[in-house]
């Protein structure tokens, strides 16, 4: 075209990125990989392309990792590792800052290797992945600089198996690797299949770097090498990034081994736009929600909530905005849409698309590349919640929407997914959107935004989005550990009894707390409990799944307990403790004829203590302002995990289930207790101290009970958000097995035990009993 | 409604497009107006990063950058010998080699913007070029002479021959939300202009928030603006992205409730031929190709043509330019 033609019709014109010093480094490289480990290379093997999904070319052959790989890599990084930790944090910040500021020095080698491996457009790699990238290791230089004092009990978790996508390659290894070494760990690392070019070149900027061999190891392959290095017994903990269905089945394959586990899922995340919002930029949003690298995030805002009055005008003038989309060759600077990773990834999406027959389908017509892979961008609306687009992770450049009519009716729609990564809240009303971000089932709410992202703020899930947090101290804390050995615990037996059960005394019929209600146990048996001399000390109920769901669906109605304040939830515990100091002796005359010991006023005191404690911290967790690099806030914010179950710990019987149920309810959570099996009486004791002490129904319920026989149900049922087990019985396994059904968050003792009258009040449970939500509020008049 | 109109070949609205008549000031509709300044600093911020011009594609955006630009002199010290060497430069904004390089012979601004004492001189040195003369009125820069001047002033510079009148609005009326105020202020301005076609200078500098911008740009539309332009030029803060976004979107607005196009015109401040590309493609992604014409958009400029010259020279010779080499306006 002449200059002439092109000042009539205003073309853009290709705008190519070049690619000759991506293309020159794979040459460098013999355009063929091995595996990274201990600090080289081993020989090419066996193994599969890396393509460019653009244009399908080859730009490498990698090598498909063995077993013997893995162990080796697993077994450089254990050598590693102890030494790596006694480096100390600052000396490791050393090394981080150094990753920083050579993947700074190659930034646009990595950018542009990023797109013809991905499929990316050069301006999401450019501007968005790999500044990122450097932000977090020198953010993570920072964390390790400060850890020793910020975090003085804790200490790394050892060796670390990743696992990480294909949608953000180097940014999800860096969010990977940065905390895993800030916090002392070695890690082995497996990129995904289709995109591990980048964690390559990585890997040549760790041996740049000086970085200890065996520190960092990667190796490549498919789904079955993922499959070796989480499964490994040399890995201490480990972190997936990926969809809920392998997420699920590495939480059940890792079930019982004691290893650490954080997921990153799948998500459905809503993108609401109230009606007094600002159309324009809430449409401009969307580009970034769905379109951004082809709406393969996990938190893309995949679901639009219009509020009524708004959306057919929002609607087309979302249509006209599509039309101006540019998709097409990545390394081309003034386009908007690339390639999807892979034309497996293109024809799922379109199976996805024309496997729905409801709602209306709306293409943009816009120019597309007639090979490649590649899928338009599309909106689908008029699609009711029952319909499977709007349920299911379509990761693709789809867009579903629906309309609402009030607030509370756009809460109720965005909440209604088994999904909880992210939301879009848009609205210009201030009093609205901070009203409704608290209430979306969510890990990252954007206020008046979409897909913000910044080393400093925590993201990660809720629901079956998975566990886990990674950014700032939450993040870092996934790779930490209480310093310290913990003992083994042995089972711990009741006793049994002699004389055929008569108990002494007024007859006591016990029951179960459910609500606020003492209950008979459903299946309508109780048994004997017996002192160590063999005396009936009384009878408890025996509890069964049916009393279970009872006393989750108790749990689950007492939400309001959520949302009062820490103030008013402390009022509550100080009251309990009092009532319980009340009655300390008839507490202590439990505990001693059951254990047989005499230091039953300890822990009667101990336990009006620890109530104490969870009071005293009832309002001073709330959270922390992330500072990140916008005008504006990111508040990580501590919520409520929601209904936790809980096996109480027998070593301790009643200072366990008081730290356990305390710490539950300081954080405005509801807890369904399972009391110790072979010491249950102080726990049917509590329930007149619950009683008497203002608790609202529901938000502790007692059950008494085969622990064995109650954990699969407790662990698998779905409206249950947490479980943690503390019993001596070896629950580990069953539970962690079992919770895979919905990924509720697991805390389990993996046979160890804990100082009940120490740790047992320590900030692990207050830990456990949040998860951090970050709500980010740019502003500016 | 909308309105098909011929591709513009020609400078002034009113030829091709029917003139924005204006509509009754509908206060609802200035109230329900919603800008969140982050989301559009963002889209403001990220555009450049988002779309890019090269090689012959670059050289035919500045060409049309500089058929669009309003080549200006707005000080105490013109006369009609400085005045004269602008219009020359209106007329030949490239060197002659360099536009028959390109094949771009004939490329003019799209108008020279004086006081109104400069008018006649203007007129007088640009005759037979087509290139209209715009003459800044109502007490420019602060608009703040008596009203029955300012509407004399407008009368004036037309009498003088102007064809576009430049009016700065009262931005108390919008300090204070005195929408009314606004549109029967611009409402008169626009009477006074009769033939000659008005841009309505909003000084978003001075307008306190891009919320501001936005209705004081719908009120001036309602109220019949041929194209709302962003400040004098004298302000501190002057043309910007964000201002330019909410005030596009306005112009779509208003566009898509009217059927009405009007024009836009961001003046200070924009002196690189890069930003002048930003600028352009911020129009075509917002509005659409038909704004890319000097009937709908301007740049209200006076050292931009001087960086874009020295690029067009680097495009048509491969080699780096200087200033020297090209002639003064």
């Amino acid at each position: 075209m002449t200059v002439k033609e092109i000042f009539e019709s205003m073309e853009y014109g290709p705008a190519p990125e070049s690619a000759a010093d991506a293309y020159a480094w794979l040459v460098d490289q013999g355009d063929r990989f091995g595996q990274f480990i201990n600090g080289a290379f081993t020989a090419p093997g066996e193994g599969f392309e890396a393509k460019n999904p653009a244009t399908g070319e080859v730009l490498a052959l990698l090598s498909q990792a063995s077993a013997e790989d893995v162990d080796a890599a697993v077994a450089a990084a254990r050598k590693a590792q102890p030494k790596w930790e006694r480096l100390g944090g600052p000396g490791r910040a050393r090394y981080l800052y150094a990753l920083a500021r050579l993947v700074q020095k190659n930034a646009r080698l990595f950018a542009v290797l990023e797109t013809l491996d991905n499929g990316k457009p050069i301006r999401e790699s450019r501007d968005i992945d790999i500044p990122l990238v450097h932000r977090h290791f020198y953010h993570h230089a920072g964390l390790a600089q400060l850890l020793e004092v910020e975090r003085p009990d804790r200490r790394a978790q050892g060796v670390c198996g990743q696992v990480i996508p294909w949608n953000f390659p180097l940014l999800m290894l860096a969010w990977k690797v940065a905390p895993a070494l800030a916090a002392g760990n070695t890690v082995v690392l497996k990129p995904a299949e289709w995109t591990s070019l980048t964690a390559l070149l990585f890997a040549d900027i760790c041996r740049q770097a000086g970085l200890p061999k065996g520190v960092v190891n990667i190796v490549t392959g498919d789904g079955e090498v993922g499959e070796r290095v989480v499964a490994h017994e040399g890995v201490d903990k480990v972190a997936f990034t990926g969809s809920t269905e392998v997420g699920r089945r590495i939480r059940q394959q890792t079930a019982g081994q004691g290893k650490a586990l954080t997921l990153e899922l799948g998500g459905k995340s809503a993108y609401i736009v109230f009606e007094d919002a600002d159309i324009d930029s809430a449409i401009e949003g969307l580009v970034d929600a769905i379109w951004l690298n082809g709406g393969q995030v996990c938190c893309a805002g995949s679901r639009l909530l219009l509020q009524e009055g708004i959306a057919d005008d929002f609607q087309a003038r979302l249509r006209e905005r599509m039309g101006k989309l540019r998709i097409g060759n990545p390394l081309d600077k003034c386009i908007d849409i690339g390639a999807m990773a892979d034309p497996a990834q293109v024809e799922r999406v379109r199976r996805l698309v024309e496997g729905s027959v409801a709602g209306e389908c709306f293409s943009a017509a816009v120019e597309i590349p007639e090979t490649g892979a590649f899928y338009p961008p599309t909106l689908i609306i008029g699609l009711a919640p029952s319909d499977a687009l709007m349920q299911q992770e379509i990761f693709g450049p789809v867009l579903v929407a629906t309309t609402f009519r009030t607030p509370a009716e756009a809460i109720a729609l965005a909440n209604n997914t088994r999904y909880g990564l992210a939301a879009s809240v848009w609205s210009e009303s201030l009093n609205l959107a901070l009203d409704v971000a608290p209430k979306l089932a969510a890990g990252v709410v954007w206020v008046n935004g979409t897909n913000m992202f910044d080393a400093a703020a925590p993201f990660g899930g809720v629901r079956e989005s998975g566990f886990g947090r990674e950014g700032g101290w939450a993040g870092l804390d996934a790779y930490l550990k209480p310093a310290g050995a913990q003992k083994a615990l042995r089972p711990i037996a009741g006793f049994t009894g002699g004389t055929n059960g008569v108990v002494e005394g007024m007859d006591r019929t016990p029951k179960l707390y459910i609500g606020d209600k003492q209950a008979r146990p459903d299946g309508g048996y109780s048994r004997v409990v017996y002192g160590k001399s063999g005396k009936a000390l009384g009878q408890v109920p025996v509890a069964n799944r049916k009393d279970i769901r009872n006393a989750v669906e108790a749990a689950r109605g007492a939400a309001t307990w959520g949302r009062t304040n820490g103030h008013g939830r402390a009022q509550i515990l100080y009251y309990m403790a009092e009532n319980l100091s009340a009655r300390a002796d008839d507490f202590a005359g439990v505990l001693n004829a059951m254990n047989g010991g005499r230091k039953g006023a300890d822990e009667v005191e101990a336990s009006v203590d620890r109530l104490f404690t969870w009071a005293a911290w009832a309002d001073k967790f709330a959270g922390e302002a992330a500072a990140v690099p916008i005008r504006g806030m990111a508040l990580a914010l501590r919520e409520p995990v929601g209904v936790i179950g809980a096996f109480c710990p027998d070593e301790a019987p009643l200072l366990g289930l008081v730290s356990v149920l305390g710490a539950a309810m300081a954080m405005g959570n509801r807890a369904v207790l399972v009391a110790s099996e072979p010491f249950p009486l102080a726990a049917m004791e509590l329930v007149q101290v619950l009683e008497t002490s203002d608790v609202p129904a529901g938000v502790a319920n007692l059950l008494v009970g085969p622990v064995a026989e109650l954990a699969p149900h407790l662990a698998g049922h779905a409206d249950v958000e947490a479980v943690w087990s503390f019993a001596s019985a070896d629950l580990s396994e069953v539970i962690e097995r079992e919770s895979a059904a919905n990924l509720k968050r697991t805390w389990v003792n993996n046979g160890r035990a804990l100082d009940w009258f120490g740790a047992g009040g320590c900030r692990a449970f207050l830990e456990a009993a949040t998860e951090v939500k970050t709500v980010w509020v740019p502003y500016g008049e | 409604m909308t309105i098909r109109t011929e591709t513009a070949q020609t400078h002034l609205p009113q030829t091709l497009e029917p003139r924005n008549a204006g509509v009754p000031l509908d206060l609802d509709q200035v109230a329900g107006v919603a800008v969140n300044t982050s989301a559009v600093e963002r889209r403001a911020g990220t555009l450049p990063g988002r779309r890019t011009v090269k090689k012959e594609f670059q050289a035919a955006w500045l060409c049309r950058a500089i058929s669009c630009i309003d080549l200006t002199t707005l000080s105490g010290d013109d006369t009609a010998g400085r005045v004269a060497r602008l219009c020359a430069k209106a007329r030949q904004p490239v060197r002659a080699d360099l536009l028959e390089a390109l094949e771009m012979e004939g490329l003019t601004v799209g108008a020279v913007c004086v006081y109104h004492d400069m008018v006649a001189p203007a007129r007088r040195a640009l005759e037979g070029s087509g290139i209209p003369v715009a003459a800044v009125s109502t007490g420019f820069p602060a608009g703040l002479s008596p009203f029955h001047l300012r509407l004399a002033e407008i009368e004036a510079s037309v009498a003088q021959g102007a064809d576009e009148i430049d009016i700065v609005i009262s931005r108390r009326h919008v300090l204070t939300g005195d929408w009314q105020a606004l549109y029967d202020e611009m409402r008169a301005f626009r009477a006074a202009c009769g033939a000659a076609h008005v841009k309505a200078i909003l000084a978003t500098g001075e307008l306190g928030s891009l919320r501001n911008v936005a209705r004081a740009s719908l009120v001036c539309m309602m109220a019949g603006a041929d194209f709302i332009k962003t400040s004098t030029g004298k302000e501190s803060v002057n043309a910007t992205l964000p201002v330019t976004l909410v005030m596009l979107r306005a112009i779509r607005a208003y566009h898509a409730a009217t059927g009405y196009r009007v024009g836009y015109k961001p003046a200070g401040g924009i002196s690189k031929a890069k930003d002048a590309l930003v600028y352009l493609s911020m129009i075509k992604e917002e509005l659409g190709d038909r704004w890319l014409r000097p009937d709908l958009f301007r740049f209200g400029a006076s050292s931009l043509l001087a960086d874009i010259e020295r690029q067009l020279e680097h495009h048509a010779t491969g080699r780096y330019s200087a200033g020297w080499r090209h002639g003064l306006g």
